[in-house]
């Protein structure tokens, strides 16, 4: 048994296991991380999760759980499918002014390459 | 079942919307999320926890961060060719007719993974293209929700 309790079996009051399969990603000195996860997913499906992954991706796992439910507390209505929203608006209007701009560029070349033309009549 | 909060989201037809829910959320779960939000904010709520679910389903590693990351990517592209284009209309003698006023949207610390708990919107121009929609309150997203255009918007892994 770990010395000291990692912060998701302090937070469900149980023995903290030498295998435990949340103890290398919450640190006991980080109880925020593991309840925000926990309120939003459930300790059992993480765990399950978890177990599904191979070892070496489970840190990265964790983040993107973390994420999501802090998005999710955050916003309980979008989560994190409202900054995806967000985005894609910014992507669609920058891909239009990017093309106001781009015409303007062309309208402007040509009218730079008439004014020489008519320099040298 | 008659009173059951689950049954206006999600209809028969549909059996993998609940099974991805249940599977990543769980039902108890949900059921608490639904119960903390109004009646209108429901069928917004159990979407966007069906497309997350989904995105989680496909990419058990980094769920909805994998598109979150590519679309990031994008929009930073998009502002330098923006930019760029500008630099070239200046070049021309001509102001920039564009507002030059798309909002950026900055997470702090950066890169992935990133941590928008207060996410920075920075405006480089007059007025706001968009605002920034009310935090936890289901303030509306128009039209671009991610579940209305398709999957071939959730973009790349990472």
């Amino acid at each position: 048994m770990n010395p000291k309790r990692c912060a998701a079996c302090r937070y469900l009051r149980r023995r903290c296991p030498k295998d435990c399969v949340f103890s290398p990603y919450f640190p006991p000195n980080n109880p925020e991380k593991f309840a925000c996860v926990h309120r939003i997913y459930g300790a059992g499906n993480v765990s399950k999760m978890l177990q599904q992954l191979p070892v070496q991706t489970r840190a990265e796992a964790v983040e993107s759980l973390c994420f999501e439910a802090t998005c999710r507390i955050e916003d309980p209505v979008y989560g994190c499918a409202g900054m995806i929203s967000l985005l894609q608006t910014q992507i669609q209007k920058t891909e239009s002014f990017l093309a106001r701009t781009q015409a303007e560029i062309t309208v402007a070349q040509i009218k730079h390459s008439q004014n020489q033309h008519s320099e040298f009549m | 079942m008659p009173g059951c909060i689950f049954a206006p989201y999600f209809p028969p037809e549909e059996p993998h919307k609940f099974a991805n829910v249940h599977k990543i959320f769980g039902a108890s779960n949900v059921t608490k999320l639904l119960n903390e939000l109004l009646p209108h904010q429901r069928e917004d709520a159990v979407n966007s926890l069906a497309y997350e679910a989904e995105a989680r389903v496909r990419d058990p590693v980094y769920g909805c961060i994998g598109s979150i990351s590519y679309f990031q990517r994008q929009v930073h592209r998009l502002q330098k060719e923006l930019d760029a284009a500008n630099a070239d209309l200046v070049h021309y003698g001509l102001s920039t007719s564009t507002p030059g006023n798309v909002v950026d949207l900055v997470f702090q610390p950066q890169p992935f993974p990133p941590q928008p708990l207060n996410p920075v919107y920075r405006l480089s121009g007059a007025s706001p293209v968009m605002t920034q929609q009310p935090r936890g309150t289901g303030g509306s997203y128009g039209t671009f929700l991610p579940w209305n255009n398709g999957h071939d918007q959730q973009g790349g892994n990472m």
